[in-house]
């Protein structure tokens, strides 16, 4: 039983205020959206800052929820349903982390374009914002490229991330935004 | 022409598209599922209207909040809306809310309608 007073401490050192792992659904991400948002108010939080951390918890999730039906039936369940999100708040910062498993193939691909945005400033990012919205269709599973590059606009902080490798087939793709409390 | 009036919930907004009253307006917050699917009507509404528009038609924006998903389609509203002679948009904002004030600056430059901004 050690196990949940360790998961505890862990949460209070890291200074989690939601942690959800399993199933992701449109219903799972509005239920996480209302408790933090209940959260966010109850603290009294700016409003500005509630709507960055809005917006970007719901991109992470619907990434995530996108990302997870797209691998639903293949592999084993504890592909499909082993993904994580988290909120974490300190003086500084909120952060919005999520973790969730890609297939290897994709990974190249993906850090090539996180890099691509880590290397843009805030009018390079507003015009691959404008150059993506006029130029993709919205894809198969609801996604419109965007997610990544909003994130990135409303953090306005280099987005972090890691893989580590789970199988011969899948890596977990760990995300990190962060959303300063303090005013520009 | 028939009314186009959608409830909105937590993650999808309030619609009205009114010809004969002149109300058109997309208010609330904009994340549901399926941008695509939900959009769909609204701006089959839009393309049947501009066959036979009103001669001005004010197109009111009241967004809280909306997702990437639902700034792809709230784009092709405003291609729509482009059709119609007379047509203006107003997007309301939150007086507070730069986000809000600069994502509707930025559909203004993709789209060549007039803007008007407000607060709310």
């Amino acid at each position: 039983m050690n196990y949940i007073y360790e998961l505890h401490r862990t949460m209070m050192s890291q200074k989690l205020i939601l942690v959800y792992d399993g199933d992701f659904t449109q219903e799972t991400t509005k239920s996480i959206l209302s408790m933090a948002e209940r959260n966010l108010d109850s603290s009294g939080e700016d409003s500005g800052t509630k709507r960055k951390v809005f917006n970007v918890m719901v991109e992470a999730l619907q990434n995530i929820v996108k990302h997870s039906s797209e691998q639903g039936l293949q592999a084993g369940s504890l592909v499909s349903k082993s993904a994580i999100f988290m909120i974490s708040k300190d003086d500084k910062r909120y952060c919005v982390m999520t973790g969730n498993p890609i297939p290897k193939a994709n990974v190249t691909g993906l850090t090539k374009n996180l890099e691509d945005l880590n290397s843009k400033d805030k009018e390079g990012l507003k015009e691959m914002y404008k150059d993506i919205i006029k130029n993709t269709q919205i894809s198969e599973k609801g996604g419109a490229g965007l997610g990544f590059v909003d994130m990135a606009r409303k953090s306005g902080e280099k987005l972090e991330f890691s893989f580590s490798s789970m199988d011969a087939d899948y890596d977990f793709f760990c995300l990190k935004v962060n959303i300063s409390r303090e005013k520009e | 022409m028939e009314i186009l009036n959608l409830k909105g919930t937590e993650d999808t907004p309030t619609i009205l598209l009114d010809k004969k009253n002149g109300i058109f307006e997309i208010s609330g917050r904009s994340l549901p599922e399926d941008s695509a699917e939900f959009y769909k009507p609204v701006i089959e509404w839009i393309n049947a209207y501009a066959t036979a528009a009103n001669p001005t038609t004010e197109f009111a924006f009241k967004l809280e909040y909306f997702n990437t998903a639902s700034s792809k389609l709230i784009l092709d509203v405003l291609s729509a809306l482009e059709e119609i002679k007379g047509v203006k948009v107003i997007w309301y904002f939150h007086d507070d809310d730069e986000d809000m004030e600069e994502a509707g600056q930025e559909f203004s430059e993709l789209v060549e309608i007039p803007f008007e901004f407000k607060t709310y």
